[in-house]
């Protein structure tokens, strides 16, 4: 077992952890930040997408060692104090972005790491980063209409009704 | 003007808030004090004996608490099939005795032989690897036709052969079925491969057992779509746990599209293993273990001939279908090539003569059950391609040819047993060519063209039996269940609401669409009402939700207990404002006396009801709270008109979908944009049958296509925007709201509408393609093109 500690969502985390342990399992289990969600074992899905140092991780990628001394940030840590959402969860909800939930947090902390590289990403630009997010509820449409809706580009005349 | 609350209103779904903050509730997020982990160890063969386990060095292995084998279970129930389907003869089907872990035999890739219950999952884990095996391996089958073979390796010896059941419908009409081919002008012929899925909803399945030695009871949390139907499968059929001891719970659920429907064994297992242990015992599913132990879906091999007179009337369908039911048999698995498939076989079409054959099949692969759409796909498929090579065959425009055979008048008794309520099929297909732009084609198509793209548009209809379904009626067929929907609507002193609800919502947003009918009843605001549902112990029965029910049949339940609560109430108005109740008015949450100006608040009332200071004591009872039990009079039946554009590049075989649009007919609207969402998601799965997705075993029984890296889920950058209508709405005659349902009509209606256009886009470069199975990928397409 080793000594872990980290940032998560500006807070100090630490935890004893076996060298096989996957920061995935750390944030869920050990900090009890289920938010972070795991929906596959080879590292496609990006239901577990955090932030470390700033950069989109799968999570499930990652050794909760590797993150020693990292600054992490995860779905629970993207609302302000008093609860109201960021602009990306706000567009998510806005345009009925989710469904089940389950993809929601690996998309949105993927969102924030597009936008924040391409301010204003095309809708070709939003799909290709996404790709390595699988949603099964959504057939993507709403969510890629959320994020450009979030960017600040106005998405009222992409298909609906 | 959208409205901004009650029915047709698109307000914001209130579960959003926890499911973007990472607050959600899922079933994997719930770990009880000093729970234990399960890790089961299954087969890496197809079919196998096993002649010996030995569990000796692993039970010594570090945090291992107790190794469960077959033997553990003897005397236990097995997991039990919720339907019976009797063949052509009148004969039950063949029904395989399905073990929680196998005794004797192996099935398939996946099917587990031993549980090690351990201190954590990693212990858990290593001991099952230290686990000693003898398996015989045995000769597998894996292709249905082979496998109905005399002689062919038998999955279960005990059967008489693999064959589950040889179902014929109507089997009356197969003579006349017979004549109308042999006098017919034309017959069209298509035998194709409803491809073999696997529906990954991205939640795993997870199960945590617990048991209170204080009260004797068990509770199960698990991912379910129907806890209520797992607390009676499994305390009735499997553990003998009566219903009052069994509490099960199926918190957020992260998408179901079907598999978490069915009871499986490692539910029982778990409830079985924390009583025997007195400890909490949780599986979480790894996706690969999901890959192998999910139930699949679809995988029909299908032949079907199209009988026309020489003014092109459709006069008679046959169709032949093997329906593969894997190992064993799922909960629900018989019912889907029959019940679901044979009685779509009309689809939108006055087809008089219609003869459907199924032969279900054993074989050495995952069990095969209901997958969104279940059955209806599979019959919407094959009459919608074999409808466009009849086009294409006599010269006639596709549309056309759809057009002249609608069934236009309501209701309409088919052949297939099914009574369609309303319709209107010309309209979705006016309005599929409104909003899919096909006046643009042309010059679309041209532009393609300059760009070395082939481009096809392809044009389906689709009609779906959802709403399932009146007792009776499926009594007679063979289910094993009611298929009624329950509600409870407490009324709390202050007026607020609480619905408890036997349907359950895994994405669908039921906690959103279902206050904003009540909402408009009582004229109150969407907040003050609260669902509740996914817990046996606070719900009344509840058959849970799938086949597009939750609105159509759940949704009725609640109004008519709401109706209740309504006639009580004005009741008790009645008595405080010395009226008759009929001369009681509610309107805007206020209560009045009709011709009058008094009046009462929703408040005021609520409060007498329990507060009954000044209330008709005599003649009722205090307190606000009814249950209605709703049955369905006949299923509700959707349908629509799809439409898909694509490009296929000629050099490559790789297939674009460049539009999508549909229109559907759902009837009554309670959230236009939880049915938009629905649609979409339905379109995109449908896209994915069409284009990428396909389970593939090898003839060993190996399943290759185990992981996201093996078997292709669509991704955001393989589909477009969609295009999707709803406005043509012919609403239910039977039901309170006159809604339909829509949560597979997306998954049903596209996957013909883009082998169409594909077939389509082949033929206007010349090419002789009349059909290519799915999954279209650029391999077989380019083969396609250059055989
Ligand atoms: S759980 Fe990390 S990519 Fe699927
Ligand atoms: S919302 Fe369910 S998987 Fe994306």
């Amino acid at each position: 077992m080793t000594k872990v500690s980290m940032t998560v969502n500006g807070k100090p985390a630490s935890g004893e952890v076996e060298g096989r342990t996957l920061l995935s399992s750390f944030l869920r289990e050990d900090l009890g930040l289920t938010g972070t969600h795991v929906g596959c074992d080879t590292s496609q899905c990006g239901a577990c997408v955090v932030h470390v140092n700033g950069k989109a991780v799968k999570s499930c990628t990652m050794l909760a060692a590797e993150a020693d001394g990292a600054e992490v940030s995860t779905i629970e840590g993207q609302a302000a104090p008093d609860g109201t959402l960021n602009a990306i969860q706000q567009a998510f909800q806005d345009h009925h972005g989710l469904q089940c939930g389950f993809c929601t947090p690996g998309m949105v902390m993927s969102a924030a790491a597009l936008l924040k590289d391409n301010p204003k990403p095309t809708e070709a630009e939003v799909r290709a980063y996404l790709e390595g997010n699988i949603c099964r509820c959504t057939g993507y449409h709403n969510i890629v209409k959320a994020i450009m809706a979030a960017s600040g580009q106005d998405v009222s005349a992409i298909a609906a009704e | 003007m959208p409205k901004d609350s009650g029915i047709g209103a698109s307000p914001k779904r209130r579960e959003d808030l926890r499911f973007l903050t990472g607050t959600g509730n899922y079933t994997d997020d719930i770990n009880l004090s000093g729970q234990a982990y399960v890790h089961f160890l299954r087969s890496d063969v197809a079919h196998g004996k096993i002649n010996g386990i030995d569990t000796a060095a692993a039970a010594a292995m570090p945090g291992v608490i107790r190794i469960f084998t077959g033997a553990d279970f003897e005397g236990v129930g097995s997991i039990p099939c919720g339907w019976q389907v009797t063949d052509r003869h009148g004969q039950p089907m063949q029904e395989p005795a399905h073990p929680v872990l196998a005794q004797g035999k192996v099935r398939y890739v996946g099917d587990a032989i031993a549980a090690v219950v351990a201190e954590s999952r990693e212990q858990a884990r290593d001991a099952a690897e230290a686990i000693e095996l003898d398996i015989e391996e045995l000769p597998a089958v894996i292709d249905m036709k082979e496998a109905v073979k005399e002689g062919a390796p038998k999955v279960h010896d005990d059967l008489t052969s693999n064959l589950c059941y040889d179902w014929g419908f109507v089997e009356e009409n197969k003579p006349a079925v017979e004549e109308a081919f042999a006098n017919a002008a034309h017959v069209t012929t298509l035998e194709l491969v409803n491809n073999r899925l696997v529906a990954n909803p991205m939640e795993p399945r997870v199960a945590v057992g617990d048991f209170n030695r204080a009260t004797g009871e068990s509770t199960l949390y698990t991912t379910s779509q129907n806890p209520h139907v797992i607390r009676l499968l499994m305390g009735a059929f499997v553990l003998g746990i009566p219903e009052h001891k069994l509490r099960v719970i199926a918190p957020d659920v992260g998408g179901g599209f079907g598999t978490k429907i069915f009871h499986y064994a490692e539910e029982a297992f778990c409830t079985f293993a924390a009583k025997a242990l007195n400890r909490a015992v949780k599986w979480t599913s790894t996706r690969s273990e999901a890959f192998m132990t999910d139930a699949h879906g679809r995988d029909h091999v299908t032949k079907i001939e199209l009988a026309l007179d020489a003014e092109n009337n459709f006069t008679a369908i046959r169709t032949d279908t093997y329906a593969n039911m894997g190992a064993y048999l799922s909960t629900f698995a018989p019912s889907v090539p029959t019940w679901l498939h044979g009685t779509l076989m009309a689809g939108n079409y006055k087809t008089p003569l219609i003869y459907v054959n199924v032969k279900a099949v054993f074989t050495n692969t995952v069990p095969v059950d209901a997958y969104r759409g279940a059955g209806r796909p599979e019959a919407t498929f094959q009459l919608e391609r074999v409808i466009d090579k009849a086009a294409r065959e006599l010269g006639v425009d596709p549309i056309a040819l759809r057009r002249q055979n609608f069934i236009t008048e309501f209701p309409y008794a088919t052949p297939v047993a099914v009574e369609y309520d309303t319709g209107d099929y010309h309209a979705t297909m006016d309005k599929l060519i409104d909003v899919a732009d096909f006046a643009g084609f042309k010059a679309r198509r041209a532009e393609s063209e300059k760009n070395g793209k082939l481009r096809g548009l392809g044009v389906n209809c689709y009609i779906e039996a959802c709403g399932i379904a009146p007792s009776n009626l499926v009594g007679q067929l063979g289910a094993r269940a009611g298929l009624y929907e329950s509600a409870t609507v407490r009324v709390n002193a202050t007026g607020g609401l609480v619905v408890m609800t036997g349907s359950h919502s895994h994405g669908q947003g039921h906690e959103t669409s279902f206050p904003q009918v009540i909402a408009d009843m009582i004229g109150i605001d969407e907040s003050m009402v609260e669902i509740v549902h996914g817990d046996t112990a606070n719900t009344p029965m509840g058959m849970g939700t799938y086949g597009s029910r939750s609105l159509a049949v759940g949704g009725s339940a609640m109004v008519r207990a709401t109706e209740k609560i309504i006639a009580k109430a004005k009741k008790i108005a009645a008595h405080i404002l010395e009226a008759s109740d009929a001369d009681i008015e509610l309107k805007d949450g206020q209560f009045s006396v009709a011709g009058t100006d008094k009046s009462l608040a929703w408040g005021d009332v609520t409060l007498a009801a329990y507060v009954p200071h000044n209330y008709p004591l005599e003649d009722m009872e205090p307190g606000l709270e009814e249950t209605a039990f709703y049955d369905p009079a006949n299923f509700t039946y959707p349908s629509g008109a799809y439409a898909c554009e694509v490009e296929v590049d000629p050099e490559t075989g790789k297939i674009t979908i460049e539009r999508f649009a549909a229109a559907d007919d759902f009837g009554n609207i309670v959230n236009p944009m939880i049915v938009d969402g629905q649609v979409h998601g339905g379109i995109g799965q449908g896209i994915g049958q069409a284009l990428l997705e396909g389970c593939v075993y090898d003839e060993n029984g190996q399943l290759l296509s185990a992981s996201y890296m093996d078997y292709a889920m669509p991704r955001a950058d393989d589909l477009p925007f969609y295009q999707v209508d709803h406005s043509c709405q012919t609403p239910c005659t039977h039901n309170p709201l006159g809604v339909k349902g829509c949560g597979e009509a997306g998954a049903i209606g596209s996957p013909p509408a883009v082998v169409n256009a594909v077939v389509d886009a082949l033929q206007s470069a010349g090419k002789d393609v009349t059909h290519i199975d799915m999954p279209l990928t650029p391999n077989r397409v380019w083969s396609a093109m250059n055989s």
